[in-house]
């Protein structure tokens, strides 16, 4: 409803707001964010949260991109290791959540700080530079009638419908729910509950990594600095998207919606001339709107 | 419900809705929202485009060092038809290719405050000379010392940054370290040197680092600040340890808090730059090039004043009274 509502009020307010140019330019600036909120979806479904993903993003990237220019490793083994640091990152995470019982917002708001770190020493701070072609594929873009489209935007919406699909179909899609309503319930019923919990901290790693590629993919760059609201950024696209916090209740389409709303807003009123400060301030507003609604329609149920 | 507050919101927020098509659209991104520095740059760029009936559009960075968040501002500009773009580069590499991007486009780029690397991935740059305003206080916090050997420690940005770099190296070159000149890379250290710590500009941070340096080296007598906050926040690592009234620090900025410690004695001297004056010329630029197709090049120099209270024979400056009639921010 409020992407709706927005959509239509931007478009009378700039003529070059209802282009499919303009809206393939908005999913290309929200792709990295929006496919960190898949990951960050899978876990607030299990109850949980992830404070780390930004932090292991930008790990990601700056080992990708550096072995491929600092060793000359070939991107296709690049990128892939970027993406295993990312995973081991999710496996870390999910490991001190099962197997210490520590809540999720300590552990990863413990391996956030451990990501930066690792990605400023590492980097020594240095943006990495100078990359080979192949590891900006996903930043390049083709044409569909009169529109540019970035590669990377229809990966992201690849990975949503994949999402969806995994979540709907899939018996460990449907185990995440369980996990996440009630995991003394879901024991019971035989689900491995830790198993589950570590596999999706996992598959939310992976997530990462393919950020972190389409990140690259994006600025042409390994940037340490990246990633650092990506966390926060997240979770509002979340929560926006009308998934509980307290777990098991949400879809991956609301998540998709939540992502799109915050891309709207940031380029409509750009386009319009207003400030980004007041970007913030609605986002702000229709974040506490959204959970507000949420609550009063299940008080009603 | 929504919609309807969103509506209300955007309608206090904005100003005119569809551009006239024949007003110049020249857009500026900032590091950030809140930095009193950007907030003066900001009104420059306003009253200018104002003058020159022009429609400017501002974003910035989410924080220092979002390069995500000014690739999307860019975009977001071409998008909006902008004919121009100043921008303060939160990543100086990272940016880059999203310049040319808007380049390739037919929109003439120029950097403010700090260059993108390479310097000729923007058009221009309307910037300080920061080489210069280190030399400055090097020059004077050198006289002011009077041959007293000096224990120097130095509060700098952050890694990697060129406005760190060039003003740090420009304080060591006015204070004598031979060798030393704008080209060279990285943060230099000489012989009199024996604290380096980064600041991140931050009150907080730099006082953090002011206490790690004094924790190293007791007998620092010389503290170079990248900025005021730094600058205020080493003299309360000074003040907590009894050392203030026997350390010289300096500083670059000139805001008007920065000026006021001036005044208070807080800094001894401060090299004082001019965000309004260097968003206001980069606009003017920028409706030059959308009516006429002149583009602006090379390093345009905004100027730069040593401000100090306690003047110092042979290094011109001038006093806090001029500063403040001159400063920034609040």
């Amino acid at each position: 409803m409020a992407l709706l509502a927005a959509v239509i009020f931007f478009s009378t307010q700039s003529d070059r707001f209802l282009t499919g140019q303009n809206f393939s330019l908005i999913l290309q600036q929200v792709m990295v964010v929006g496919v960190i909120a898949i990951g960050q979806t899978l876990i607030i479904l299990t109850a949980g949260i992830d404070l780390s993903c930004g932090m292991a993003m930008a790990l990601g990237s700056v080992v990708a991109t550096k072995f491929a220019v600092d060793y000359g490793l070939s991107p296709y083994l690049a990128i892939p290791c970027g993406m295993l640091v990312c995973i081991a990152i999710g496996y870390l995470n999910g490991a001190l959540v099962t197997s210490i019982k520590l809540p999720p917002f300590i552990v990863t708001l413990g391996t956030m700080n451990i990501a930066f770190a690792a990605t400023q020493i590492y980097s020594q701070a240095q943006t990495v530079t100078g990359l080979p072609e192949a590891m900006t594929f996903f930043g390049n873009t083709f044409r569909l009638g009169g529109t540019s489209i970035t590669y990377g935007t229809v990966l992201m919406l690849g990975l949503y419908v994949l999402t969806y699909l995994f979540l709907r179909e899939t018996a460990p899609g449907r185990h995440v729910y369980a996990v996440g309503n009630n995991p003394e319930a879901a024991r019971l019923t035989g689900i491995a509950t830790g198993r589950v919990l570590v596999g999706v901290y996992m598959l939310a790693g992976l997530c990462y990594g393919i950020a972190a590629m389409l990140s690259v993919a994006r600025m042409g760059v390994g940037d340490p600095q990246g990633g650092q609201t990506d966390n926060l950024d997240s979770i509002t696209a979340v929560v926006l998207g009308g998934t509980s916090l307290f777990g098991g209740r949400g879809s991956i389409v609301g998540t998709f919606i939540g992502v799109m709303i915050v891309g709207v807003f940031r380029n409509g009123l750009t386009l319009m001339g207003v400030p980004s400060v007041y970007q913030i301030l609605v986002t702000g507003i229709l974040v506490i709107l959204a959970v507000a609604a949420d609550q009063l329609t299940h008080k009603k149920g | 419900m929504t919609a309807k507050r969103c509506f209300a919101l955007a309608l206090i927020a904005s100003t005119t809705g569809a551009a006239l098509a024949a007003e110049p659209i020249v857009g500026l991104i900032t590091k950030t929202e809140t930095n009193p520095f950007f907030v003066k740059m900001k009104e420059g760029a306003q009253s200018a485009a104002k003058r020159q009936g022009a429609k400017l559009l501002t974003a910035a960075g989410k924080s220092d060092g979002d390069n995500a968040g000014q690739v999307t501002a860019i975009e977001n500009m071409i998008s909006a038809g902008a004919r121009a773009i100043l921008i303060t580069p939160n990543d100086s590499r990272a940016i880059v290719p999203a310049i040319r991007k808007a380049r390739e486009q037919g929109i003439m780029v120029i950097a403010l405050d700090s260059p993108a690397d390479p310097q000729d991935a923007t058009d221009a740059l309307f910037a300080t000379d920061n080489f210069k305003a280190g030399q400055l206080i090097g020059q004077y916090a050198r006289t002011a010392m009077g041959g007293k050997p000096a224990q120097i420690a130095t509060l700098d940005l952050f890694p990697g940054h060129p406005v760190g770099i060039a003003r740090h190296n420009g304080f060591l070159a006015g204070y004598g370290a031979p060798g030393i000149t704008p080209k060279t890379a990285g943060l230099a250290r000489t012989a009199g040197v024996v604290c380096m710590a980064d600041s991140f500009g931050d009150q907080a941070k730099g006082q953090t680092a002011m206490e790690n340096c004094l924790q190293k080296n007791p007998g620092i007598n010389v503290v170079y600040t990248i900025n005021e906050p730094a600058a205020a926040g080493a003299y309360k690592a000074l003040k907590a340890a009894g050392r203030e009234k026997n350390v010289l620090i300096v500083s670059v900025d000139g805001g008007c808090a920065g000026v006021r410690d001036v005044k208070a004695g807080v800094i001894a001297a401060t090299a004082q730059q001019y965000p309004l004056k260097m968003a206001g010329l980069a606009v003017d630029a920028g409706v030059a090039y959308a009516k006429t197709g002149k583009k602006a090049a090379g390093h345009v120099d905004t100027g730069v004043t040593l401000i100090t209270d306690r003047k110092q024979d042979g290094v011109e400056s001038r006093d806090s009274a001029f500063g403040l009639t001159a400063c920034w921010g609040k």
